[in-house]
């Protein structure tokens, strides 16, 4: 039996994407984002998490996809990885869901504008559905993001 | 086993006691005739031999009876300090550290110290006095045949400490303990006698010898002779106080028994006078040492320091908890002045006032003062100029300085290898000193103290200084930057250098100063406390490091201003004052824009530039906010849009992901609930 566990999915531009729960902390409704400066433009600002400040980028813009302007859908997916506390703005997030390892196969080279290297993989669902699973850890590589600032200086 | 209550307490006690052996050797260094010295090491030394030996620890207990045995032979005058006598101390400090921290780690703190010891009792033998001494010295197990013997066993030194003290008034008691039967840890009673009775007065004699007790050479009694200012029923009652004491009684000795008193031979006497020594600490000190202690030790004065050890996981939950109390007393803040009704807006600012307090007492409650981290440094720096054999006068000033935990726990090492920097790189070797004219010695100074919000933390040294050139030969060489850019850097960009990673302009790789990774680490670690590290340097002179901490990682006092819509925080620490400036007033010098304040030349910064912001420019206005920051000596008139006001705000990190920004260095949660940034001024000003 292989290993079966949950997802959070939220919606990017028509395509659903899949994040494992338990590296999700809470997902909240849009609020104030405070914008930091000297940042790429993916990153918005800060958000203040009851009490905590919490970096939020828009994960639209991180993948290259055209950003929209936030609308009662749009929800912050707070994720935590290594240690590291960031939240996604996305156009919604509404579902969790059961998978198990052997639903997920390879990425292609691209889904939905895409790029592979920041997926694990993509779950058939039993409807029919796909689900993109994200590679978190390369989603929040810094060193791209260095590489960025530098360019912009 | 009984003892886990007191192991910790032993090993707290035990690094103290160790700690002073470290400090007072060194002292004994530089003032090796100083014979109170060698009393205080002694005491010490055999306070610690005491309970390694009542909680088991048996090679400590062996290894530090040892160096005691050396150093009775120093005090006796029997033996003179040389370097080989410090040396081997000193490693017997280490190795005795080694074995309690080893205790700390759960280890039954046992090492080989044979070698040790056998260094050591050459050391006591080779005194050269009669073999009779070296035996007086190694009289713990010798004198226990005669505890058994008659109490009038004063002699002539003990029974002038008694005379004296009963001319000032004191009474001379003979207290008679005995313990209950079946009393499982009988040494430790019989510490605790001890202890109780110290904090009133002196033991000038116990029978069975305080060796004996410690290792438990005795059925269940024990006599004390002691000096006192206290009623014998008063002592009585004290002993009975603590547990497993079955019966004690106290009598009060007259001059005519002490007369009366049979004197020993004084071979003899000095074995006893060592015993009792720990309990009669001024022994050789000054003119009526004996009865002088016990003043200083009156009942009263135990009370003066007392503290309690708490977890500090509670204080940073009690912290932490206050920072949310801070957020919201803003928002309540706020609010008042929103609704404007009198008797809220007087209730919120009595509460303001409280948390006001508050915030001060939990602060102070963090504090803790750098010679914690500091009072090990003595011990590395003479270590360390023995093995490069250089001479350095260490002197460290302002370690009563006091700074947040956090901190003091973390800048141990940062400051370790700067030290190791000053004596290694910084300080000529003799020859070269002494060539260039300045006294053999080279100095190290070590010195903290506050500046407003800041701690400024500098190590000081008056030798060769930075090589300039060398620094950025090395920088070009190693493709750190261009000839073209090199020949641009001012002195302190060129000093910068030193901190990048890879970098080192030791011609010789020692063991001492690294591999050329450290100065960079140094920095790194410095920048994550949120404090910065700067150079000066004047060439033949000298060298000085200056590290700047943060009082307080949690809360700060800063200036809020407006930039449109947008609210940034600058620290007040950094302010020097703010004020309106005519645009027009505003020069164009060399391509930087400058202006005249209070008569002298400052840059203008624009910061929604810096900021980028994206909803005001200053260009449009005819006059402008502005907020004149400092940096050391150097000053910036930064343009804002508008002042808020000043506040207490807490700060908090924009976690990992955003970390290395240079122009921010934090956030705070205003009142309404918004995040506001935290500008770094001293990134602004280059």
């Amino acid at each position: 039996m292989a290993e079966e566990f949950k997802a959070i999915v939220f919606k990017l531009a028509d395509e659903s994407y899949g994040i494992e729960v338990d590296k999700v902390r809470t997902i909240e409704r849009m609020s104030p984002v405070t914008r930091v400066p000297k940042t790429p433009p993916f990153v918005k600002g800060v958000i203040n998490l009851r009490g905590n400040v919490v970096p939020v980028i828009d994960l639209r813009g991180r993948f290259g996809l055209p950003e929209v302007e936030p609308d009662a859908n749009t929800r912050i997916v707070i994720v935590n990885v290594a240690d590291m506390e960031v939240g996604f703005i996305v156009d919604s997030a509404n579902d969790v869901i059961d998978l198990t390892e052997d639903m997920i196969e390879d990425p292609p080279e691209i889904v939905g504008g895409v790029k592979a290297k920041y997926l694990r993989g993509v779950a058939k669902l039993e409807d029919g559905r796909l689900l993109v699973l994200l590679n978190l850890s390369e989603v929040l590589n810094k060193s791209e993001i260095v590489q960025l600032e530098q360019i912009g200086e | 086993m009984e003892m886990n209550q007191y192991l910790s307490m032993f090993i707290d006690e035990a690094k103290e006691h160790l700690q002073a052996l470290n400090e007072n050797l060194l002292r004994l260094e530089q003032q090796p005739d100083d014979i109170g010295i060698v009393q205080s090491i002694f005491r010490s030394a055999h306070t610690l031999k005491g309970m390694s030996a009542t909680m088991g620890f048996q090679d400590l207990a062996a290894l530090t009876h040892e160096m005691e045995n050396v150093l009775d032979q120093v005090r006796n005058g029997r033996l003179k300090m040389n370097e080989d006598i410090f040396d081997t101390l000193f490693k017997g400090l280490d190795t005795l550290e080694a074995m309690v921290r080893d205790v700390e780690g759960g280890g039954a703190g046992q090492a080989d110290v044979a070698d040790l010891i056998e260094r050591l009792q050459s050391l006591a033998e080779g005194s050269g006095a009669a073999a009779a001494r070296t035996a007086s010295g190694k009289g713990g197990g010798g004198s226990a045949s005669s505890a058994a013997a008659g109490p009038h066993e004063l002699d002539e030194y003990q029974l002038s400490v008694i005379r004296q003290s009963a001319e000032s008034g004191f009474r001379t008691l003979h207290i008679r303990v005995t313990l209950r039967e079946g009393c499982l840890l009988k040494a430790a009673r019989a510490y605790m006698v001890f202890e109780a009775l110290e904090r009133h007065g002196e033991v000038v004699k116990s029978e069975p010898s305080v060796q004996d007790l410690e290792q438990e050479n005795f059925d269940r009694t024990f006599a004390i002779y002691y000096i006192t200012r206290q009623e014998p029923s008063f002592i009585r009652n004290l002993i009975n106080g603590i547990s497993e004491i079955e019966e004690v009684t106290a009598e009060e000795l007259r001059e005519a028994d002490l007369a009366a008193a049979p004197k020993r031979e004084p071979a003899q006497a000095e074995t006893a006078a060592a015993s009792a020594a720990p309990a009669a600490p001024a022994q050789a000190g000054t003119g009526q040492p004996a009865a002088a202690a016990p003043r200083g030790n009156k009942p009263g004065g135990a009370a003066a320091g007392r503290t309690i050890r708490v977890d500090s996981e509670r204080l940073d939950a009690l912290m932490s908890m206050f920072s949310e109390l801070i957020i919201n007393r803003a928002r309540l803040e706020q609010l008042a002045s929103e609704i404007r009704r009198g008797d809220l807006t007087e209730a919120v600012e009595q509460m303001s006032r409280i948390t006001g307090n508050l915030q001060d007492v939990i602060l102070k409650l963090r504090m803790v003062p750098l010679e914690t981290v500091f009072n090990r440094f003595p011990r590395m720096v003479r270590d360390l100029a023995k093995s490069l054999d250089k001479k350095v006068d260490f002197v460290i000033t302002g370690a009563e300085t006091e700074l947040d935990r956090t901190v003091v726990d973390e800048i141990g090492d940062p400051l370790v290898h700067l030290l190791r920097n000053a004596v290694d790189h910084g300080l000529e070797p003799v020859a070269d000193r002494k060539k260039a004219g300045k006294p053999e010695t080279g100095k190290v100074i070590l010195r903290a103290y506050h500046s407003g919000n800041f701690v400024m933390i500098e190590i000081e040294d008056d030798g060769r200084g930075i090589d300039r050139q060398k620094v950025i030969d090395k920088a070009v060489q190693r493709g750190m930057l261009s000839a073209a850019e090199a020949a641009r850097l001012t002195d302190e960009q060129a000093y910068q250098l030193l901190f990048a990673s890879g970098f080192s302009t030791a011609e010789k790789v020692s063991d001492i100063s690294g591999r050329g990774v450290g100065l960079d680490v140094v920095k790194t670690k410095i920048e994550s406390l949120g404090g910065r590290v700067s150079v000066e340097s004047t060439p033949g002179a000298g060298t000085r490091f200056i590290i700047r901490l943060p009082l307080t990682l949690s809360v700060i006092s800063a200036m809020l201003v407006k930039l449109g819509p947008e609210k940034y925080a600058i620290p007040l620490s950094s302010i020097v004052e703010t004020g309106i400036i005519d645009r027009n007033s505003i020069r164009n010098v060399h391509g930087t824009r400058v202006v005249e304040y209070r008569n002298s030349i400052v840059p203008v910064i624009s910061l929604a530039e810096v900021l980028e912001s994206p909803h005001y420019r200053d260009d449009a206005e005819a006059e402008t906010e502005i907020v004149l920051v400092r940096k050391g000596d150097r000053m910036a008139a930064l343009m804002v849009d508008d002042f808020i006001g000043q506040n207490d705000i807490v700060l908090k990190s924009l976690g990992r992901y955003l970390a290395n920004n240079k122009v921010i260095f934090g956030a705070t949660i205003l009142g309404d609930g918004q995040v506001a940034l935290i500008i770094d001024p001293n990134s602004l000003i280059k």
